[in-house]
């Protein structure tokens, strides 16, 4: 197996006297889709949050293409390449795809946009996703359905040659064709040699594209699975807290 | 929601066939025609922009045309620009903050406590007027860092911060000029402002230099595009962009070139208050549309929590845009008191509202993120229309102020229901 581009260890996290990631470990692998499950409360928002450098981690080591790496601000996890795509999606309703997609990383030219280079970036980088569900770039996004959002939370994340890419719950709210559409996506993602972590509570999401499986049970990490030889009932097992594996497969 | 209006593009299927044609639009394509489809779809989705402000300019300018025999000359359109002119310069600055989402009580009173700071200092202790100007401008700087403070670091809402400045600010005003003071405005360069006149030739000039400019812009932006490889729309659109500042603008630079005087004594020209006032606007579009301090103000108030995730450096965004709009509260105070040539210890009061007001009616959203600093100028200038025209009717400031609230309230009903057509509601959680 290659080397992970991302391996947490140790990593600790409290909120005052709640300890919420107690010695966590997780790795991610180029061009692999690495699934994070785990109930709710099972620390894994937290862990994300750190990892966009948006709540920086207590303690443990973060390493990133083997260097340990420190990750205080969302700039400097966006400098290594790492790109979160949440929940909420957290796009600006008011402003179009392009301008969304360029969000705080606009490309200009003697201090003021470049607006014919950004739009061509965009819809490229829309059309390598074999996107084809957007019919303009300079749409606003209050005027796009759930999974168009999604597409374009995930557009943006890959925009500026993002190496590891987390997606939380990316299918939560979603149909069932927008569900394959996002799914497809995500593939589309690995491919490119992207590492992927995917948040999911849907298990038949997560068999659909995940190769590893990673449970957070009460923070602390209880499983590393591969996905080709686990089964669902041992993935909710794990999950749930039924069952533990006696030795993290190395 | 996205339908029918590229045909190219085939419909949401997950169609995964793989050829690279050009699948995904920029709205840039297709003739006028195509355009003028996708702007009316853009207005149906509640993206109205300064369009009922526009009309209602109209309306009330035909309304009072018959009304009033004096409404339609020369004299009282240059009139009435200079009577906008601190309302425009008002609800510029306030764009601002309202593109936020937040607003500023404060900006009148600002306006006015800097303007008796500065008739005093030039006054009372003899100080050049240019330095007490600059003393001015430092309040008022001061002022939008002072609320800035309070509002982006210390987490108040900014409604709470700057109604406690407006009280502490006729406070202050009324100390610095004392209880029934009034000065006069003597500085001949202050009074000019609002009371002289450009050369005749020297209003054709800018407007041909608004023409280059715009032009200019739109070619560059042209260029830079295609060195790109993005269509650009059709160029017909450039020439009637061009077409209609020249129109408008020639009229108005027409009618302000024939001599208005009433007795002896020329008076013909642009006021000198319009390019000032056309320059700060251009230089304020500028940097809303085409930088980013620009496109972080639309983002925070768009989603202020997407922005920080993006790496915007949402608080010192916001402190900033208070600055913006103190400071431009002062050029707002100095128009006023050029045009009433004295200032007393109300400066600024009665101003209070209307620069929201005069935002919110041009189309600038209360509750963020949309809203352009044409849009607020357009909207003070209705309220000016207003306000003249009932004036030139005999009808008292109650009627005014009575119209002029209807008119607001009327605004801010097409805000909210433009809001919700367009979907805003619904997905900001």
């Amino acid at each position: 197996m290659d080397a992970p581009l991302i391996e947490l260890s140790g990593i600790m996290k409290s909120f005052g006297p709640v300890s919420v990631l107690k010695g966590v470990d997780l790795r991610a692998y180029p061009g692999k889709v690495t699934a994070l499950v785990g109930d709710n409360g099972a620390g894994k928002s937290t862990l994300i949050k750190g990892l966009a450098g948006v709540q920086p981690y207590d303690g443990g080591v973060v390493k990133f293409d083997g260097k340990p790496v420190a990750l205080h601000s969302p700039r400097e996890a966006a400098r290594l390449g790492i790109e979160v795509v949440y929940q909420d999606l957290a796009l600006c309703d008011n402003l179009d795809i392009v301008q969304n997609m360029f969000l705080g990383r606009e490309e200009t030219e003697f201090g003021t946009f470049d607006e014919g280079r950004m739009e061509k970036d965009a819809s490229d980088t829309l059309r390598s996703l074999s996107v084809r569900t957007v019919k303009s770039v300079r749409q606003k996004v209050s005027s796009l359905s759930g999974g168009q959002r999604q597409t374009v939370a995930i557009a943006r994340a890959v925009l500026k040659n993002a190496r590891l890419v987390i997606l939380d719950e990316p299918t939560a709210a979603l149909g069932v064709a927008q569900t394959e559409q996002v799914l497809h996506l995500v593939s589309r993602l690995a491919e490119q040699g992207v590492a992927v972590i995917l948040i999911s509570h849907n298990l038949a999401d997560v068999f659909e594209v995940a190769d590893h499986i990673d449970v957070l049970y009460l923070g602390q990490m209880v499983a590393h699975l591969d996905a080709s030889e686990t089964t669902r009932d041992d993935v909710v097992g794990y999950i749930t807290g039924a069952k533990v594996q006696q030795e993290a497969t190395a | 929601m996205s339908t029918q209006k590229t045909p190219s593009t085939t419909g949401p299927a997950p169609d995964t066939s793989v050829h690279d044609v050009e699948l995904i639009g920029s709205g840039q394509e297709g003739t006028i025609g195509d355009q003028a489809r996708a702007y009316v779809q853009r207005l149906q989705h509640g993206d109205m922009g300064a369009l009922p402000a526009v009309a209602g300019l109209v309306v009330l300018t035909i309304l009072f045309s018959f009304l009033s025999p004096f409404f339609l000359t020369e004299r009282n359109f240059a009139n009435l620009l200079t009577q906008a002119a601190t309302l425009v310069m008002l609800g510029m600055a306030l764009v601002f903050v309202l593109l936020l989402g937040e607003i500023d009580l404060s900006a009148g009173v600002t306006s006015g406590m800097t303007m008796a700071l500065f008739i005093v200092l030039v006054n009372v202790h003899a100080v050049p007027w240019i330095l007490a100007l600059v003393i001015a401008f430092a309040a008022g700087i001061l002022t939008g860092t002072f609320i800035g403070f309070f509002v982006a670091r210390v987490g108040i809402p900014s409604f709470v911060v700057t109604l406690g400045l407006f009280l502490g600010y006729q406070g202050l005003t009324l100390l610095i000029i004392g209880s029934g003071g009034l000065y006069r405005v003597q500085i001949p360069e202050i009074r000019d402002i609002q009371n002289s006149n450009m050369p005749v030739w020297a209003g054709w000039a800018m407007l041909g230099v608004i023409l280059l400019i715009s032009a200019g812009m739109s070619f560059w932006d042209r260029a830079r595009r295609t060195r790109a490889g993005v269509p650009n729309r059709t160029i017909s659109l450039v020439w009637i962009k061009l077409g209609v500042i020249a129109v408008i603008g020639g009229a108005a630079v027409a009618v302000l070139s024939r001599n208005r005087g009433q007795s002896v004594g020329v008076v013909e020209g642009v006021p000198i208050v319009v390019p000032i006032v056309l320059v700060i606007l251009w230089i304020g579009t500028f940097v809303l549309d085409r930088t980013r301090f620009g496109r972080y103000l639309y983002a925070i108030g768009g989603n202020a929590e997407a922005a920080r995730r993006s790496g915007v450096k949402v608080m010192l965004i916001r402190w900033t845009a208070f600055i913006v709009c103190s400071t431009l509260a002062v050029v707002s105070g100095l128009f006023s008191i050029s045009k009433v040539g004295s200032v007393d210890a109300a400066a600024g009061r009665e101003i209070v509202l209307s620069g929201v007001a005069a935002a919110v009616v041009g189309g600038v959203s209360l509750f963020g993120g949309r809203g352009r600093l044409l849009h607020a100028a357009i909207g003070a200038l209705v309220i000016a229309v207003i306000t003249n025209g009932l004036g030139l009717l005999n009808l008292g400031a109650g009627v005014n102020l009575m119209v002029t609230g209807g008119v607001l309230i009327l605004a801010a009903t097409v805000d909210a229901v433009s809001r919700v057509r367009s979907g805003g509601s619904l997905m900001r959680t």
